[in-house]
């Protein structure tokens, strides 16, 4: 089963219409985190959410996670309303979030216990263990291992229930830069191997430039979106190609960091 | 005068160098302690104020001592590990048997403290031998039983009341006012009642020891479930466990920690209560044994049972610690306590 998918996949495509969520904050002021929100997912694609904090990237992810309800419009994954968090939609978050108290192994084996698929998918564990690079860490507990380690063992637990879309909320937002463009790289190896669905939050230009089809960029108050991006580049992606360049920059202006005059783009 | 400062100074430099010397030979610092333990024992006359124990025990005792330190200090020229590890234990050891050498000359060789109250080790060792069985069988084993019928009902009803409290919003509302009311009553104030309402002392004990565990347990259990990060909840109901998976293989063993500091409170006030109970109202136990004696003014006795107790209780918490060891090894490194 865990063998390379072939051809373009075919489960996978999430669709969001006219989604609406508030937020009450204690002192009786309502909060808009989601205004009408239209977004078509295809099968298979990657999707990058970008834009400054409070444009609600956080809670369309959550609420595709259905992690928590939303009050107005529909969400649906292949055409199945969303009702609640389901295996099918694996979450990633900023932080790994394993279990302390299982070791990596039986981190990983978790998903396949709760749905009591582990008997039959035993090998699994250790052939997705092998997939982000740790079959040799299985035995280990989750504070014997670095954070860029962690988070490859949270990918692998997402994973191992072989969801049909993957949801990634900041994943490599506490990483160093390194081990930050190692994981973007094994991502997209991941994702390329498995074809499934990626929609990933983050705060950086660059990795929403190099890992996504399209760039979904989103504004604060009221939080909708602003704009998307194709980006139609072959992968392995060069950070340093002009096309590139241009992406990210034409993503910065949006984001309105480009508003001020600035040095001209060439002077050698 | 010249002459008294150099003679000063040369017997200043001697007494350096025997500090020195007693340093260099750490390892036979218990060997000799007890040795001139032994010494002073065959030496001095007893005072007459002790009563005569029919066989030398004390006697027995340093030279078993003095046997099993002497093996110690020669088998750690030939063991690394026995020399670390005697090297470890020296200085406590060798305390221990100067107190208990001044304690041996203070009662059986001088009679300085009241020998009624102060019964000589020889005499303690004697209470211990002679009463041996029925300490052990009679009243241990009548403790352990009123001990383990009240510890486990206690801390299984108070785990389930924590699970209950932390997981569900309707339960913390009626049993947390509960707890806050039953739960700082000393389990022991409960006795007048207990005793009265039960149909037998044993069943009433039983009950004071659960009280005294369940409060403990129930609160801990529960601020530990109610602490669990929510993200761990959330992780979990994506990676499609359910409700009742999230309590039992999340909430818990992350509440492990919290519940094992309340199970270790309980057990500490499970043997107050146990105590207290038996020399309140239960008529046997070890408890009960202490409080008897005290009351024939036996003192030897009283020690004797006293050390049992000691012996007992401190097993039950390294029983109790290795146990944590065991459920809780994914926390080396990340919590000490």
């Amino acid at each position: 089963m865990v063998a390379p998918q072939t051809g373009a996949a075919t489960i996978g495509a999430i669709n969001i219409r006219g989604v609406k969520k508030t937020f009450t904050h204690q002192d009786g002021s309502i909060i808009e985190a989601l205004s009408n929100v239209d977004l078509s997912v295809a099968a298979g694609e990657f999707i990058t959410l970008i834009g400054p904090s409070g444009c609600g990237k956080s809670t369309l992810l959550r609420a595709i996670a259905g992690l928590h309800p939303v009050d107005a419009g529909e969400l649906t994954l292949d055409g199945e309303p969303i009702t609640g968090p389901a295996a099918e939609r694996g979450l990633v978050f900023q932080d790994p979030l394993l279990f302390p108290w299982l070791n990596i192994h039986d981190n990983v084996a978790f998903g396949l216990k709760a749905r009591h698929l582990y008997r039959e998918h035993k090998a699994e564990v250790g052939q997705f263990l092998k997939l982000v690079g740790l079959e040799t860490f299985g035995k280990s507990y989750p504070h014997q291992l670095s954070g860029g380690m962690q988070q490859r063992a949270a990918l692998a637990r997402a994973l191992v229930n072989q969801p049909s879309v993957l949801l990634l909320d900041e994943p490599l937002g506490a990483l160093d830069a390194f081990t930050r463009m190692n994981m973007q790289d094994e991502i997209i190896r991941i994702w390329q191997e498995r074809k499934t669905t990626m929609i990933m939050v983050t705060h950086d230009v660059d990795e929403a430039v190099y890992l996504a089809d399209r760039v979904v960029v989103m504004c604060p108050r009221p939080a909708r979106i602003e704009e998307i991006i194709s980006v139609k580049r072959e992968r392995p992606r060069a950070r340093s190609h002009p096309d590139f360049l241009q992406l990210r920059g034409k993503l910065l202006k949006i984001l309105d960091f480009g508003g001020q005059e600035r040095e001209p783009e060439y002077r050698i | 005068m010249n002459l008294f400062i150099t003679k000063t100074m040369r017997y200043l430099a001697t007494a350096w160098a025997a500090v020195k010397e007693l340093r260099r030979v750490k390892l036979w610092w218990v060997p000799m302690t007890i040795g001139i333990a032994i010494l002073l024992e065959l030496l001095l006359s007893n005072h007459d104020s002790q009563p005569a124990t029919k066989y030398a025990y004390y006697r027995y005792l340093v030279f078993i001592a003095l046997a099993f330190f002497l093996t110690l200090a020669v088998g750690a020229k030939f063991f690394p590990r026995w020399r670390e590890k005697l090297l470890h234990i020296s200085a406590f050891y060798t305390a221990v048997f100067l107190a208990l050498n001044i304690y041996h000359l203070a009662t059986q060789k001088f009679g300085l403290l009241p020998a009624l109250f102060f019964p000589s080790p020889g005499r303690i060792l004697e209470a211990l031998v002679v009463d041996f069985r029925y300490l052990i069988v009679d009243c241990l084993g009548s403790s352990a039983k009123l001990l383990a019928w009240g510890y486990f009902t206690g801390a299984i009803a108070g785990f389930f009341t924590g699970i209950a409290v932390g997981f569900n919003k309707t339960a913390a509302y009626w049993v947390n006012p509960l707890t806050r009311i039953i739960g700082p009553i000393p389990p022991t104030a409960w006795i007048p009642i207990v005793l009265v309402a039960f149909p037998t002392t044993f069943s009433g004990g039983a009950f004071l020891i659960a009280l005294a565990v369940w409060f403990p347990a129930a609160v801990m259990t529960g601020s530990g479930i109610a602490n669990v990060p929510n993200a761990y909840f959330e992780v979990s109901s994506t990676l499609g466990a359910s409700r009742w998976r999230q309590i039992f293989y999340v909430g818990i063993p992350a509440a492990m920690p919290s519940i094992f500091i309340g199970l270790f409170t309980g057990t500490c006030s499970s043997f107050i209560t146990l105590m207290t109970a038996e020399m309140l109202g239960v008529k046997n136990g070890i408890g009960w044994y202490v409080n008897w004696q005290r009351e024939m003014l036996s003192y030897a006795n009283v020690y004797a049972g006293l050390i049992i107790i000691a012996i007992t209780f401190y097993l039950l918490i390294t029983l109790l610690f290795r146990l944590r060891d065991v459920v809780l090894v994914w926390q080396k490194g990340v919590i000490k306590w």
